[in-house]
């Protein structure tokens, strides 16, 4: 596991907007005002499927306090997400990520990836790998608090 | 045991298979039904400060094969590697068996993934597996311990990036 720190949370989140597996549009700077769990995950990714209940159970939990988890996945396809969207119930947006928004992000050198982005839409934290999940919710708890 | 209860076991034994099947779905996502990169021996690993020096030394070039995600492989890939696909993937698989059918079994062939901890990899073992059954010698995977931006890329190792 690496964290990846950007400069005392002022590097802007780069601008993206992928169609969601529903169909529906997913523009991350939509959600500027809201503390953005920015997931970049895959169905074949054994630690991700170990965070995602996690994260299901955090946005369920966080929701009115402003917390918006969005998944990007990093697979090939759209069909395995979607039937993985289904079986693990995810009540958040998901999309099919691409090269480009992946290299926009530093590059997705291993999954999964996890940014923390502020209320002003900048990065707060970066973590490639397997993540403490007490800690990055605690980051969250912290974003979460401050208006 | 009568004749009755016997066949009310038998009945029950249906039913619960039958209200197991939903369950069959989401096993799928179980990496625990893939055999782990945990499960090869010490001995046909290398490190990656070892195949950096290999590809240094200029002799003896391995054959290195991503068996990763093709995501990631595009993403960044150890200079001079293959994409084969997810070793966890059966059409990887065919494709790797294709691959190697034109190489010698004497042949120095490393694999490597990356795509997470390597106590979570699903797709190096089953790629060194077949390519054992095929009858090569001299296989080694290489041990990512994190994931290849960990472990290699960020280490300043011989890596090809996508380009924004």
């Amino acid at each position: 596991m690496i964290a990846l720190q950007p400069k005392a949370g002022t590097e802007l989140a780069p601008d993206f907007t992928l169609k969601a597996i529903d169909g529906t549009s997913i523009r991350l700077s939509d959600y500027r005002g809201k503390v953005v769990l920015l997931d970049f995950w895959a169905t074949w990714c054994a630690p991700c499927q170990e965070e995602i209940p996690r994260f299901v159970e955090w946005q369920n939990q966080y929701r009115n306090q402003g917390l918006q988890v969005i998944g990007v996945s990093m697979d090939d396809s759209p069909e395995p997400v979607q039937r993985f969207n289904r079986e693990f119930r995810m009540n958040y947006p998901v999309a099919v990520g691409t090269q480009d928004i992946a290299s926009q992000y530093g590059g997705i050198l291993g999954l999964p990836v996890n940014l923390v982005i502020g209320r002003d839409g900048n990065i707060k934290a970066k973590h490639l790998g397997m993540y403490d999940l007490m800690l990055l919710k605690r980051e969250l708890n912290l974003q979460l608090d401050s208006k | 045991m009568s004749r009755l209860v016997r066949r009310g076991i038998t009945w029950m034994i249906c039913c619960l298979a039958v209200l197991s099947l939903p369950q069959a779905g989401l096993a799928q996502w179980n990496a625990n039904q893939i055999q782990p990169a945990t499960a090869l021996s010490q001995s046909v690993l290398i490190q990656p400060a070892e195949l950096v020096k290999a590809l240094q030394s200029g002799k003896n070039q391995p054959i290195i094969l991503n068996v990763g995600p093709r995501m990631l492989y595009l993403q960044a890939h150890i200079t001079g590697a293959e994409f084969i696909g997810p070793g966890s993937d059966p059409d990887a698989i065919k494709q790797l068996h294709a691959r190697a059918q034109s190489v010698s079994h004497s042949s120095l062939i490393v694999l490597y993934c990356g795509c997470c901890p390597w106590s979570h990899c699903p797709n190096v073992a089953p790629a060194y597996s077949e390519l054992q059954r095929m009858g090569f010698t001299n296989i080694k995977v290489l041990y990512i311990a994190d994931n290849l931006g960990t472990d290699w890329v960020y280490k300043g190792y011989p890596t090809v990036r996508a380009t924004n």
